[in-house]
């Protein structure tokens, strides 16, 4: 016991000091204790109890929280499959089968030899460039039958996955239509200059000046935000940037972080400055893990030129540093309040508000928490003013919005516009031919059917955090629907009864409908379930479970409607396949072996 | 508005007076009024999970043991359309785990059937999920049934906030939340779980039982079969 403990500390204590035995940092140190051994080690949970002074049921309870970390060991190899409706229309359930099948190992359980596990996992953020898969939480993308099994023959040789060719490691930016943002020629420091000279009463103004609103859905006035916290009271302010970006479809917080990282840290840093915080926080989606090492290397390049650190561009009592913490695996963590849990090292649970997040988020104190994307603005609107910005996009929208595209078209990738343009020239530029349908903002968004592809995109039309995830004429709507709500069911928190059972419940019915056991009174029942959720449910996840569902029915009802067989309600319970395991003991599977459906026998 | 409702709000129609800080909830059983609720527990913290409690606020919906009432506010709770949807929520938690009244030792005693009673909750409605709960029987004095475990982290704060022992944490996510215990094997005995502890008599449900004394108070004369739930305020359970 006493030595296994102590050849935990090995790796363990290193970690604990990097994070100043810190236990608001207890997610870290999972993450990074997990880096290990692949997984938490039962005697580590010990030794991180005694250490950080924890129980050690908290401990669980936050390990058992995250879909990244394991507390059972789950192989060498950990492969997760990234399941969003596009990674299905590119095949990558033939392709996991396939993996399964090569390596003998049943997806979702360790293999016998405990070497490796495949499982799925929800979007990774590739949509543009899928199939794709995590590996070790290493994003690898363009999943083909050939690269699958060159990774099965790696897998096989136990090369270590640092040693696996580059190429399959390659991420593209995709960059497709470049406007104010995506095509400016930004100079790290340039807005901060400005700030030098002009202050921060200014820079808020500017801000403001620029009506520009938050890029992470909900749209709030970024100015009134930052001035809402500048004046709560506190001892310490914080700024923290939301680069969860798991709203499935959604991957332009990719690009950014990846080619545009200075923007966002500058316009974290203006931040800083008008809410009069010390410390930042880069919150990234564990899916971005690839991205750390670049993010760290550029963070520190902007100490060097002073533009992060102490005495921020020699300015005497600017001092502004940004830390990256990395998710590990959670939707809901996208959520303002529950992403701030997260940092606090604990189960990502949204908090009951008010208070908001400006007047108490991070450990209690003032926070803005924004989008990568609207930090970058903020740099432009910096460097360039408020009113500038405001005169591009619409009256109620001003500025520019970057699209994720992916789904049936030529080209996807991001595509920079100034609000208001039409659901058609997207369409038109990235390629789309017979297009079906769009979703746009992502399974919590809205479905726009042909008919309404003149609609724009605007907070005033169809607002969007982003994802514009086009299917064509021979998609199943139904089934864009279902996934969704696996989708929804998988990441639901888990904290409020509505939608904890009511997720769960819905992908039932769904899966019900998919077996042909479905009757109009499920979309009666469908109905009940989404008022229930909207008015009951405690953050925006339960809000928006249902919308997928009651859009594709409400706009695609065919594709429900063929698959009910019955006029009446069909119980979910089929007693010819509950013989299936009757018939395979006894090799049986002749007529006899099979009881008659009802509708078959009329 | 003027100054003599600044701590007034109206629920039902009746006038009710709260001071700073308290909940809408909090001051309704302070003047003897029910809300239905479930992991609300007028000695702790609120949580806001179970959502029984929601009521409308100046109109929109909220969960009444979390939110504050502001002067004047009119607050709704006796309505069909809010019952129903109570109704639609204790189903859900009654086919989330497994709940067979006839032959739980808590029968009588238990919030959650109590409401279901006071709700007139006739079926549960929603398909069974039947999960695999296994139950701990380890402690020699308290047998843990997990089937009945509503998540609503009252044992959880008792322990924390009140024992100051963290015997119970929630652990998982989504519907795979479930509720643990601080101690390497899982098991209760292997923590320093007594008797004593406010966590073993605060589970509203069926989970948390003292072993041994099982129906020393027949079915049928327990607390909430005299007294059925938001009849009187709040009874004191029998026996716990
Ligand atoms: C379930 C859920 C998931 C969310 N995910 C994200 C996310 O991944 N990224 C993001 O910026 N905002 C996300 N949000 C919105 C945030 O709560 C918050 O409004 C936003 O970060 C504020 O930044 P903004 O004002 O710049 O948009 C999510 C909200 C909900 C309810
Ligand atoms: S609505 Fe869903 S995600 Fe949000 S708190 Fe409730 S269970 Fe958690
Ligand atoms: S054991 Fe009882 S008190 Fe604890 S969370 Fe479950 S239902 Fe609540
Ligand atoms: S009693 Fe208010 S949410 Fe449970």
């Amino acid at each position: 016991m006493i030595t296994q403990v102590n050849t935990h500390s090995e790796y363990l204590d290193p970690i604990l000091l990097h994070r100043r035995h810190n236990a608001n940092d207890l997610l870290q140190v999972l993450r990074e204790a997990q880096e290990h051994y692949g997984y938490i080690h039962s005697d580590a949970i010990d030794y991180l109890s005694e250490k950080l002074n924890l129980p050690r049921s908290k401990i669980e309870g936050v390990a058992g929280f995250y879909s990244f970390l394991y507390l059972q060991p789950r192989g060498e190899y950990r492969v997760l499959f990234s399941d969003n409706i596009t990674d299905r229309m590119l095949g990558n359930m033939d392709l996991m089968a396939s993996m399964c099948a090569q390596l003998w190992v049943e997806s979702g359980k360790l293999s016998e030899d405990g070497l490796l596990s495949i499982n799925t996992t929800s979007c990774t953020g590739m949509c543009d460039q899928g199939p794709a898969m995590l590996v070790n939480n290493i994003a690898i993308n363009r999943l083909s039958n050939e690269r699958v099994s060159a990774i099965c023959e790696l897998i096989r040789e136990r090369v270590p996955v640092s040693a696996w060719p580059a190429e399959f490691f390659a991420i593209e930016d995709n960059v497709r239509r470049k406007d104010i943002l995506l095509g400016s020629s930004f100079k790290s420091g340039s807005a901060l200059a400005v700030l030098q000279q002009r202050g921060a009463d200014e820079i808020l103004n500017e801000v403001k000046v620029s009506k520009l609103r938050g890029r992470g859905g909900a749209g709030f006035s970024t100015g009134s935000k930052w001035d809402f916290c500048r004046v709560a009271p506190g001892e310490q302010h914080y700024v923290v940037c939301n680069a969860d970006e798991g709203e499935p479809g959604t991957f332009k917080d990719r690009v950014l972080l990846n080619s545009y990282a200075d923007m966002v840290f500058e316009g974290m840093t203006l931040c800083a400055r008008v809410i009069g915080a010390k410390k930042g926080f880069l919150y990234l989606r564990g899916e971005y893990r690839y991205l750390l090492d670049h993010l760290q290397a550029v963070l520190q390049r902007r100490r060097q030129q002073a533009l992060l650190g102490k005495n921020i561009l020699g300015i005497a009592d600017f001092d502004f540093d940004i830390e990256i913490h990395l998710g590990a695996g959670a939707y809901i963590c996208g959520e303002e309040s529950a992403l701030i849990e997260s940092l606090e090292g604990k189960r990502g649970t949204p908090r009951n508000r008010p208070p908001f997040p400006v007047t108490s988020g991070y450990l209690n104190q003032p926070t803005v928490v924004n989008n990568v994307e609207t930090f970058a603005a903020t740099s432009l609107i910096g460097l360039n003013g408020g009113s500038w910005y405001a005169g591009i996009g619409t009256e109620t929208s001003s500025g520019s919005k970057i699209l994720s595209v992916s789904g049936d078209c030529d080209r996807p990738g991001l595509y920079e516009y100034p609000f208001g343009v039409t659901v058609a020239q997207v369409l038109a530029d990235c390629g789309a031919r017979d297009t079906q349908a769009v979703q746009v903002s992502g399974p919590s968004g809205v479905c726009i059917a042909a008919n309404e592809f003149t609609r724009r995109i605007a907070f005033e039309d169809i607002p969007t955090a982003g994802a514009f995830m086009v299917f064509d004429q021979n998609r199943d709507m139904f089934e864009v629907a279902r996934n969704f709500v696996h989708f929804f069911a998988h990441e639901s928190c888990g904290f409020c009864t509505p939608c904890r059972v009511g997720t769960s419940l819905l992908s039932n019915m769904m899966d019900k409908l998919a077996q042909g056991f479905g009757s109009p009174y499920d979309f009666a029942e469908i109905e009940k379930l989404n008022v229930l959720l909207q008015s009951t449910s405690h953050c925006g996840l339960g809000h928006s479970a249902c919308n997928s569902v009651l859009d594709t029915i409400a706009k695609f009802r065919p594709a429900y409607e063929k698959r009910l067989a019955h006029k009446d309600f069909v119980p979910a319970f089929d007693l010819d396949s509950a013989l299936s395991q009757a018939r395979q003991m006894t090799g049986r599977d002749d007529k006899g072996a099979h009881l008659e459906r009802e509708d078959e026998s009329r | 508005m003027s100054p003599d409702n600044k701590s007034t709000f109206t629920l039902d129609g009746k006038t009710v007076s709260y001071t700073e800080g308290q909940t809408i909830i909090q001051a309704a059983m302070a003047a003897g009024e029910y809300i239905p609720h479930l992991c609300f527990n007028p000695e702790f913290k609120p949580h806001g999970s179970c959502k029984l409690c929601t009521v409308k606020a100046n109109g929109r919906q909220t969960a009444s043991c979390t939110q504050q009432p502001q002067p004047g506010m009119v607050v709704e709770s006796d309505t069909k359309e809010l019952n129903d949807e109570r109704r639609a929520l204790l189903q859900m938690l009654f086919v989330e785990g497994n709940h067979f009244c006839p032959s739980c030792e808590k029968s009588g005693n238990c919030q959650l059937q109590a409401t279901a009673y006071q709700l007139n909750m006739m079926s549960p409605h929603f398909d069974q999920f039947f999960p695999d709960r296994p139950v701990d029987a380890s402690h020699s004095e308290y047998l843990l049934d997990f089937n009945r475990c509503i998540l609503c982290s009252l044992c959880v704060r008792a322990s924390r906030d009140v024992d100051g022992k963290n015997v119970f944490a929630l652990s998982g996510r989504g519907i795979k939340s479930h509720l643990i215990v601080n101690a390497k094997s899982g098991n209760l005995a292997d923590t320093d779980f007594t008797g004593e502890d406010k966590a073993a008599h605060v589970c509203p449900v069926g989970v948390i039982l003292k072993k041994r004394v099982g129906f020393v108070i027949p079915i049928g004369k327990r607390t909430f079969d005299e007294h059925p739930i938001g009849a009187t305020p709040h009874p004191t359970v029998k026996g716990a």
